[in-house]
Order: structure tokens, then sequence, then C-alpha cells
């Protein structure tokens, strides 16, 4: 069965109401105390957790469409993406105001002598750049390059996972799914490496 | 030795307003008629009410009962009193680190409370000529029993304020009078794989080979502020805190104060902690708290303090040589390069 305009459309709403449903329960959670003794902690973590899954989801239409030869579905691609960036300003914002309290200095400190944060950083950079340019004006001005830009995407999915697997102390086991599954999207895009190997 | 009193330590009776205000609280809920003995016996959907309610930092468990904590009694020492509040009782209770029962901060509050812890039998062999095996009742009632206010931070970057209650472990080491080629004191947590979900699981418990060992060179092991701790907040221990006894290392990363004890020995070889044999470049055996020395993934430099109220009520302080216990022990690493010796 093919899903139609209208399913988009459906699929759509979901993913909107799935989000707000989200943010309210979390701004529950953080008005009633209920996120642990180390609140700042937790929410950081919900936080970057949510936008790796939303990029990750984002990076698994392409395969689906092709699997199940469902073209429609490239129409949610572009949402999911702006949801994992949006996800992920939240992490970084609740990252600096609330665990580095506008320690900017040692912000940018952390964030070059860290690998596992400079690597998150460029990731947020990538999707930073590919929500600028994912307005439909600004893709049309980019001709072909849009593509070759928001191909990084992979780029910012694989360094967003090794930033989550390297942030944590032990407990190596979700990291891990994570990467497992990053590695899995990214072998869909096979050619795109071979091309990059190749042109080196 | 004296410890004076420094600017930097001390309290005025009128700071320390936290704990007051819990026995304010808690007097308030007796008052109700939700008396301390009866909440062992409150079932899980009750008390996860009574979470919500009362504040009541014993209550919210989802697995049944809560282990059930004696009233001790003690003095209190002047000299080891806090500038800044203390950590409420119930983010003590219900944030911790113990793999022993699993490596989420809440795994031990929610997997701990039927853990038994009597009869314990806690022995003190080695290079001694006193060896002796303590039991539950010794643990409580051999040694005087004072009140501590001490920072505890841990290698993660997170840190609290916490009264022990406890005697110094120079006390208990006297009383076995150690051998002059003693030169090490060598802890080990108790091996319960029944009791310890993390010990009988290599995927629960963090993949740690257990017993989880640690170990203090002797003279810091004299030291004045090295505590064996059988309580916290006026109560005996909880099992996620470690009961019946664990150590105190206040101005050491939280890793170094084990635990459950059941064995301390003395030794000549400087013993293999656990977590420096889980991973040597990131932990070693001093892992003195030291703002100047970097964990090669975080910076040191800077703590969470976990505090009274909710996420926008959370501060960050800066990290003190030697967790602000410098005076006391800095003495003791003199000829010791702290970059290398971490």
């Amino acid at each position: 069965m093919k899903i139609s305009v209208r399913g988009i459309f459906y699929l759509k709403v979901v993913i909107h109401l799935s989000a707000i449903a989200t943010l309210t329960w979390l701004a529950y959670l953080v008005d009633q105390d209920l996120l642990g003794a180390d609140p700042v902690k937790e929410l950081t973590h919900f936080l970057g957790k949510t936008a790796l899954n939303f990029l990750l989801l984002s990076l698994a239409i392409t395969p689906v469409i092709k699997r199940f030869k469902q073209p429609l579905l490239i129409r949610v691609r572009r949402l999911l993406g702006l949801y994992s960036f949006a996800w992920v300003s939240l992490h970084l914002l609740v990252f600096i105001w609330l665990d580095l309290q506008w320690e900017f200095l040692l912000f940018f400190d952390e964030v070059i002598k860290r690998p596992y944060l400079s690597f998150g950083a460029v990731a947020l950079i990538i999707l930073l750049l590919l929500s600028i340019t994912s307005i439909t004006a600004i893709k049309k001005k980019m001709k072909k390059s849009w593509l070759t830009l928001h191909r990084f995407v992979y780029w910012a999915a694989l360094f967003a996972t090794i930033h989550y697997y390297w942030s944590v102390k032990s407990g190596l086991i979700e990291p891990t799914i994570y990467l497992a599954i990053c590695f899995y999207l990214l072998s869909e895009r096979k050619q795109y490496f071979r091309t990059l190997l190749k042109f080196r | 030795m004296l410890i004076k009193n420094t600017a930097s330590s001390a309290l005025k009776e009128s700071q320390l307003t936290n704990e007051s205000h819990y026995l304010e609280r808690r007097s308030l809920l007796k008052k109700l008629g939700f008396g301390l003995a009866s909440i062992p016996f409150i079932p899980s959907a009750q008390a996860g009410l009574f979470d919500i309610f009362s504040d009541d930092p014993n209550a919210a468990d989802n697995s049944g009962l809560i282990f059930k904590r004696d009233p001790l009694t003690y003095t209190s020492d002047p000299r080891y009193q806090l500038l800044t509040p203390l950590t409420p009782e119930k983010k003590i209770l219900q944030y911790n680190n113990f793999y022993e029962f699993g490596t989420g901060k809440s795994d031990p509050f929610e997997h701990a409370q039927q853990f038994n812890v009597q009869p314990w039998s806690l022995t003190i062999d080695g290079l001694v000529d006193k060896p002796v095996t303590l039991n539950y009742e010794d643990l409580l009632k051999r040694f005087d029993i004072e009140e501590r206010l001490y920072r505890m931070r841990c290698v993660e970057g997170w840190s609290m304020n916490i009264p022990w209650l406890g005697f110094t472990l120079a006390t208990l080491l006297k009383s076995v009078s150690p051998n002059s080629s003693a030169k090490y004191v060598r802890f080990e947590t108790l091996v319960d794989e029944e009791q310890m979900r993390g010990q009988s699981s290599r995927r629960v418990g963090g993949g740690i080979d257990y017993p989880y060992v640690e170990a203090l060179r002797l003279d810091e092991a004299m030291n004045p502020l090295t505590l064996l701790s059988v309580g916290l907040y006026g109560k005996t221990l909880a099992p996620q805190n470690g009961a019946p006894i664990r150590l105190v290392v206040p101005w050491k990363y939280g890793f170094k104060s084990i635990k459950s004890i059941v064995r301390i020995t003395l030794t000549d070889k400087e013993p293999v902690n656990t977590w420096k044999k889980i991973a040597r470049s990131e932990y070693g055996f001093y892992a003195n708290v030291n703002p100047e020395v970097d964990h090669p993934r975080w910076s040191q430099a800077s703590e969470r303090f976990i505090g009274e109220g909710n996420v926008f009520a959370q501060t960050r302080k800066d990290t003190l040589m030697f967790n602000g216990y410098g005076n006391e022990v800095a003495h003791l690493y003199k000829n010791l390069d702290l970059k290398r010796n971490y």
C-alpha cells in the first residue's frame, strides 16, 4: 500500500504532536522537579538523545523509501531534520545556560580541549547550516551545491553518535546501539563514501 | 594533630538551616500520623503518592518496601562544619553510584532496599598484631560516633555536602596495631550475587570484576579526616549509601570512598583499586580532588553542586584543591608529582 498525500499530512501532524507532547512532558518534569538529583545532566542528556533520535530517523527515510517504495515519504524528511536541529539547540542552550551558567570562556575552552565536545559542536554546526539552507528559496539558489552541502548530514550523524559514545563514563550498551544504527544507515550510502575515497 | 578552624571551613550555627528544615518536616510528618515506623510497610503505590505530597526522603520506591534506617546517637564536632548548605537528604538517598546495584544513578535506590546488613562481618587483617572481625553491633557500638559535615566531589563533576556519622579509620586501625611493615590499607566490598544484581550480571554491573577494591596509603588512612561512616542525616546508612559501613575520604574523588566494606587488609604493596584496573589512563591510585589535573575527557576545574531546588536552582562552583581540605592533607603529598599520580 502506498502512503497517500493525505497520509503524509497526518504523518506530519503526528510528528508535530509528538514533539509538542515531549516538550510539554519535559516542562512538567522540570516544573515538578522530577528529573532526579542532578536534573541539569538529566535534561541535557534527554535533549541530546531526542535530537539524535530525530536525526537518525531523518536518515532512515531514504532507505525506507527505496525498500518499501514510498516516494511521498520524502516530504517528511526536512521536518525531521529541522526538529533534530531544534532539539539540539535546546541541548546546547541547557548546557551553556544551566550547566556552565554562561561561562563562555569555559565553554570554548572545553569545546576545543575535549574531543567529544568538539565532535558534538561540529555536528551541531552542520545541522545549523542544513537548517538555514533548507528554506526553499535558498535551496533553489544553491542549485547543485545544495546536495553537496546536505550530504554532510551523514557526518553530522556520525559525529553526534561518537559524541554520545565518548560522553559516558561507563555503560556503553546504549551508545553502542546508536553507533550500530548509525553505521547501518551510513552503509546505505556506500556510494557517497566510495566516491569520496576515489576523489582523494 | 589538632585541626584548626580555618576561615574557609568554619560555619556559624545559623547557617545550618537545611538540617533543621529537614527535622521540622520530619516532625510535621509524625504529627500527621505518618510515623517513620510505618514507612517500611507502606506498599509501593502509596509510597509513590507519599513522594508527591510529602517530599519524604524515604518515599517513592517502586520495588515496594524501604530499607529501615535506625536513629543513631552521636556527638557533633564543631571543627567539621561547612559554609554552604547541605544537600537534601532525599537527593543523597536517590542519586548514587553503586554499580553493584546497577550503573544508573537511581538504580541503587531502586534495587537496594531489600539489602540485608544483619548479620554483617567486617574483618581487619593482614599486617596487624591484633586482627579482628566485627559484627553489625560492633560497628555501631564499639566506637564513639560523631557527626561530620563533609564535601563530597565525584570524579564525574558533581558534588554534595553530606552530614556523615561515623568514627575515624585511625581509631579502628590503632585498635588492631598495624605492623611496622604495613604501608597500605586495602578495602573490599561485599560480594553477594543474590543480593547485588550488578554482580550476577556483567551487563547490569558495568562489566566490573567484583569485589570492588579500594586502597589508601597508611598515612592517608591514619589522617584524622578519613572516616568510616555508619550513618548520615542522624540515622544509619541506607544500602545505596554503603550500609552498614563505608569509607569517606573527603579530599579524594568519591569512588575512593568504598561502600559496604567486609574486609580491611593492611599490606606492604600498593593494591590495585577497581577503577584504576578498569581504566588506568583515566583513574589512578591517588584520585585526589585537583582542579588543575583534568580527567582525559572532561575538565575538573568546576563542579555542579547538587542542592535544594529544581533545574533552574542548580549552581556550578569552582573545584577546590584537595576539595578544600588542603590544610589537613597537602603535607601528605609534598614530594609527589600530582599530575602523574592522579
